[in-house]
């Protein structure tokens, strides 16, 4: 584990997210209702949507451009389209977000 | 010469009667109508869904004016008939008016029976029975901290219970027996009903015994119960029981006991008189439910006619009306020597199901929270089915029957011509399949020619079934139009009842209607969020994180990821500052694209979401605002040039074309609003295509809307003229706001006119005028908050949430 501090849990608003740039692409950091914080690929496999401008709902969020919908725990897309975005272990640490970096790079540079 | 008919009482029971009267023979009878309330028929039944605020008044009336007056029935409403002279064949009314008549009909209802206590008499006690009492539980609810107590646990001061605790009244059921409804429920049934109304917030006390009402200043200040207990109250509502009316027919000697007695033919001991409904006893029995009470109907009418018809007493099954509350109860489930249960529980759902066995038969069934299966269980009661077959997989329901795999359609499909569907109106699934084998393909359709689904309407979606059954792909179930998979509620559904329930935050929205999913869903959240910000524009806050992206950020995301900025340029005018500060601002931010916009602005294509508070911030130096050209809401006010310049101007356009877009700016609205003012018919601004157009002519100003010129194309259609500017700002600051309150999020003007109709908008702000102003008035009230440039504020307070929040580039690799 590659533990890093990204930021304050508030920085992420409440059923919504921000980004963390790297040298091959975004990774998205999602805050729930129930103030979950789960980290996957920016990128919707279907047509490259950035899934950090998407709406938040339950534990899900749906690609504001076509509206593909992915479960943030597993990285699934729901319903009736397949597909798979990459899911990055997160912590909070005394409100702290702290992400592990680990598999950051290849798994970016896969997609 | 047409004989004279009298009819007392226009409840259900008559008006279904006289239905059937005159689609069989329309002019038998001179036919005279009285009703001691001051209406004619509505569904009664449905005055429940008006308390609670699912439904209007006007929605649940069965019987308009214009149907009395096709068919020539004198109407005599809010008279009351105190006399029948029987050997003169008379009716006198209080009014002291005298009416003769060759055949007369009762219907005259029930009474609700109000326990003699002392005190019964206060001001605040009521029964629940018309319109008035409804009205009063209403009314209630707009009082703070009301409470109500309501004597009943049964079927009628439960649905009270129920509707005034969702008015925000705090409320107390007192109950006599031990559980609730305890004629149509089980002890087990009674525990998952009582949990679920307290769970809604309901006090429920059974075994409780009422001992006096007590007052104050003439005014009911609480109930004392015998073992001392106080309920301190504003309003007492007593739903004990019912009590057929009967005064006037044993006044004139009729034959009664408990009701008027009347024969297989419902005539009583008079043969010129006949009798229907709650206020009749036949064969020892009476009634309370409309099943029973509308076959009467049929037979009464044919009588009248002089033909053929039995009235036949049938078993009839209980439901009750209270959302979240699903019961169903038919036939005899007391235990008994010989009697088997099959009961089955899932206390995760709350679900119970009992089923009594006698002799390999069904003959009582309870169900609580998952009713489906109901009328097929009634259907083998009646029909006294052997069930032996099947009695392993019986109580999971005909889906199960036959090996067949689980679908919810299979029920419905499995179950034989002869099951009722409508246990109201006595439909079965044969008749409605013979009517849409006959060309019905909707619920109205079925509804209007069988009258299936027409009363209490539970049976909505098994009708419903029913025709996606018969008709397979040729119907689309109208769940469809629910708002998404999060409920079953429509958005008409849903805009009313955050409006009558006071709904003012999303959780009150996703807790109070219901919502399957914990906080909606991507389809539900945006509409929601604005249905909120249109009704409640000082209570509720906008919530961005229910916004799609570009209106969260206030700019169009392209399908590169980048955004285009387009500053709002007044009725199209600008000036050489703006014009630099935009070439600046493009020049510094490396703006691939500028553009002129069909709108009369520029849009500046192509940058990066960093970017965008720096950019605001440049064009806002320069004066420059959101052009909201990502919303739905106000985008621009397209103007020609107007008498400024313009040798045919007849008004200054360009001048009331600032002045719109100054006035309406920021508002949100359902779906995107385009104006257009034309300085004279040669319309340059093309103002007959957008939502709202307006076109100045020499003696004022044209005001038409429901334009279209997207994948569709449409001209609008004139709203009204008026002299001055001002009363042109005021119809459509009205427009903008009754299309605000009132439209499905994401319909234009157009769609939505044609939905409601043209004259519907037209008697609301163009007739009436105090209306007008209000809506005027609740318009700016709500963009006192909204009518603000958004650019300024992301790009002075938050434009570090458009940064990302870290950057890994920086950290070296694994
Ligand atoms: C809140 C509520 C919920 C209900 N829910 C259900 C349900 O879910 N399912 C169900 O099957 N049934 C339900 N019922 C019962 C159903 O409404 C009645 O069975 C039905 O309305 C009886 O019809 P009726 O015509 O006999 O009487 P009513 O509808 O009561 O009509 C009688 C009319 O006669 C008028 N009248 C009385 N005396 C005179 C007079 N002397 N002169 C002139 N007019 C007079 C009265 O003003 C009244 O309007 C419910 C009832 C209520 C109140
Ligand atoms: S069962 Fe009441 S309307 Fe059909």
């Amino acid at each position: 584990m590659n533990w890093i501090d990204i930021c304050d849990i508030t920085d992420i608003p409440l059923r919504g997210a921000r980004i963390v740039k790297s040298s091959m692409g975004c990774v998205a950091v999602f805050r729930t209702t129930e103030d979950e914080v789960f980290a996957t690929s920016d990128r919707c496999p279907h047509k490259g949507g950035p899934l950090s401008e998407g709406i938040v709902h339950g534990k899900s969020v749906t690609c504001p451009l076509h509206n593909w919908v992915f479960d943030l725990e597993t990285g699934a897309a729901q319903g009736a389209d397949e597909g798979q975005i990459a899911t990055f272990a997160t912590q909070v640490v005394d409100g702290r977000v702290l992400l592990d970096a680990t598999n950051i790079m290849t798994a970016l540079a896969a997609e | 010469m047409t004989q004279k008919l009298i009819i007392i009482g226009a409840g259900m029971a008559a008006g279904r009667a006289l239905e059937h009267l005159f689609e069989q023979a329309p002019d038998a009878y001179d036919v005279t109508l009285f009703n001691a309330e001051p209406r004619g028929t509505y569904n009664r039944i449905m005055l429940s869904p008006v308390l609670s605020g699912d439904k209007s008044f006007e929605d649940i009336v069965t019987h308009t004016a214009e149907w009395y007056e096709d068919n020539s029935v004198t109407c005599r409403f809010g008279e009351k008939v105190v006399n029948i002279d029987r050997t003169a064949k008379t009716v006198t009314s209080d009014t002291g008016d005298m009416l003769s008549y060759d055949k007369l009909v009762i219907a005259t209802g029930s009474n609700p029976f109000i326990i003699p206590l002392p005190g019964h008499d206060l001001e605040g006690v009521i029964a629940y029975r018309d319109l008035e009492d409804t009205n009063t539980m209403i009314a209630l609810g707009d009082k703070p901290d009301a409470k109500a107590v309501v004597i009943g646990g049964g079927l009628l001061g439960l649905e009270a219970a129920a509707g005034l605790a969702l008015r925000g009244v705090d409320v107390t059921v007192v109950h006599i027996m031990g559980h609730l409804m305890e004629r149509q429920l089980d002890e087990a049934a009674g525990y998952l009903l009582r949990k679920a109304l307290v769970d809604k917030g309901i006090t429920v006390k059974c075994s409780a015994n009422s001992k006096e009402i007590l007052g104050e200043n003439g005014k009911v200040k609480a109930l004392l119960l015998d073992d001392g207990t106080e309920l301190p109250c504003d309003l007492l509502v007593m739903a004990v029981g019912i009590r057929p009316s009967v005064a006037l027919a044993s006044d004139a000697g009729l034959a009664t006991g408990r009701g008027i007695h009347v024969d297989d033919q419902m005539i009583t001991s008079d043969e010129d008189i006949l009798s229907l409904g709650e206020c009749v006893e036949h064969n020892g029995d009476i009634f309370g439910l409309v099943a029973p009470i509308f076959d009467q109907a049929k037979v009464l009418a044919k009588t009248l006619l002089g033909e053929e018809a039995a009235f036949v007493n049938k078993d009839v099954a209980t439901k009750l009306k209270v959302t979240g509350c699903d019961l169903f109860s038919a036939g005899d489930f007391a235990e008994g020597e010989g009697r088997e249960d099959i009961v089955y529980r899932d206390p995760a759902r709350g679900v119970y199901k009992r089923l009594v066995l006698e002799n390999d038969r069904i003959i009582g069934a309870v169900m609580y929270g998952d009713t489906a299966d109901g009328n097929w269980f009634f259907g083998l009661i009646k029909e006294r089915e052997d069930i032996s077959e099947m009695r392993d997989t019986l109580i999971f329901g005909p889906a199960y029957q036959g090996g067949d795999p689980v679908d919810p359609m299979a029920a419905v499909a499995a179950l034989p011509a002869d099951a009722e569907i409508c246990g109201c109106n006595g439909v079965c699934k044969g008749q409605i399949v013979e009517a849409i084998g006959n060309g019905a393909t909707t619920l109205e359709d079925v509804k209007a020619t069988t009258k299936a689904s027409g009363s209490c309407g539970t049976c909505t979606g098994l009708v419903e079934q029913v025709l996606a059954v018969t008709l397979g792909d040729d119907f689309v179930m109208p769940a469809a139009k629910s708002v998404c998979g999060c409920t079953d509620l429509t958005h008409e559904d849903v805009r009313r009842l955050i409006k009558s329930r006071e709904l003012k935050s999303q959780p009150a929205v996703w807790q109070e209607l219901g919502w399957s999913t914990p906080n909606g869903c991507h389809v539900c959240r945006p509409a929601i969020n604005y249905y909120l910000l249109a009704d409640w524009p000082l209570e509720y806050a906008d919530d961005p994180q229910s916004r799609f992206v570009n209106e969260r950020n206030h700019a169009n995301i392209q399908k590169d990821g980048t955004y285009s900025v387009v500053p709002r340029m007044w009725g199209g005018i600008t000036t050489p500052d703006e014009l630099r500060a935009i070439a600046n601002a493009a020049d510094k931010y490396d703006v691939p694209t500028v553009k002129v916009t069909g709108g009369q602005r520029i849009d500046l294509l192509g940058v990066k979401k960093e970017d965008l508070p720096a950019i605001w911030f440049d064009l806002n130096q320069a004066g420059l605002v959101s052009g909201h050209a990502y919303s739905k809401g106000l985008r621009t006010v397209k103007t020609c040039v107007g008498t400024d310049h313009c040798r045919f101007g007849t008004q200054d356009s360009t001048g009331l074309g600032i002045k719109l877009e100054k006035h309406l700016w920021g508002s949100w609205t359902p779906h995107k609003l385009k104006l257009g003012v034309s300085g004279c018919p040669r319309n340059c601004a093309e103002a007959t295509c957008k939502d709202i157009g307006v076109i100045c002519v020499d003696s004022g100003y044209e005001i038409s809307i429901a334009g279209a010129a997207g994948m569709e194309v449409k001209e609008t259609e004139l709203l009204c003229k008026v002299a001055t500017e001002e009363e042109a700002m005021e119809v459509i600051s009205a427009m903008t706001q009754i299309y605000r309150e009132n439209a499905k999020y994401l319909d234009r003007i157009f769609k939505w006119v044609a939905k409601v109709g043209l004259d519907w908008v037209k008697e609301q702000i163009v007739d009436d005028l105090p209306n007008r102003k209000a809506l005027a008035e609740r318009f700016e009230i709500s963009q006192s908050i909204y009518r603000t440039d958004p650019w300024a504020e992301h790009a002075t307070q938050k434009a570090e949430t458009y940064q990302p929040v870290a950057n890994l580039t920086l950290e070296a690799a694994e």
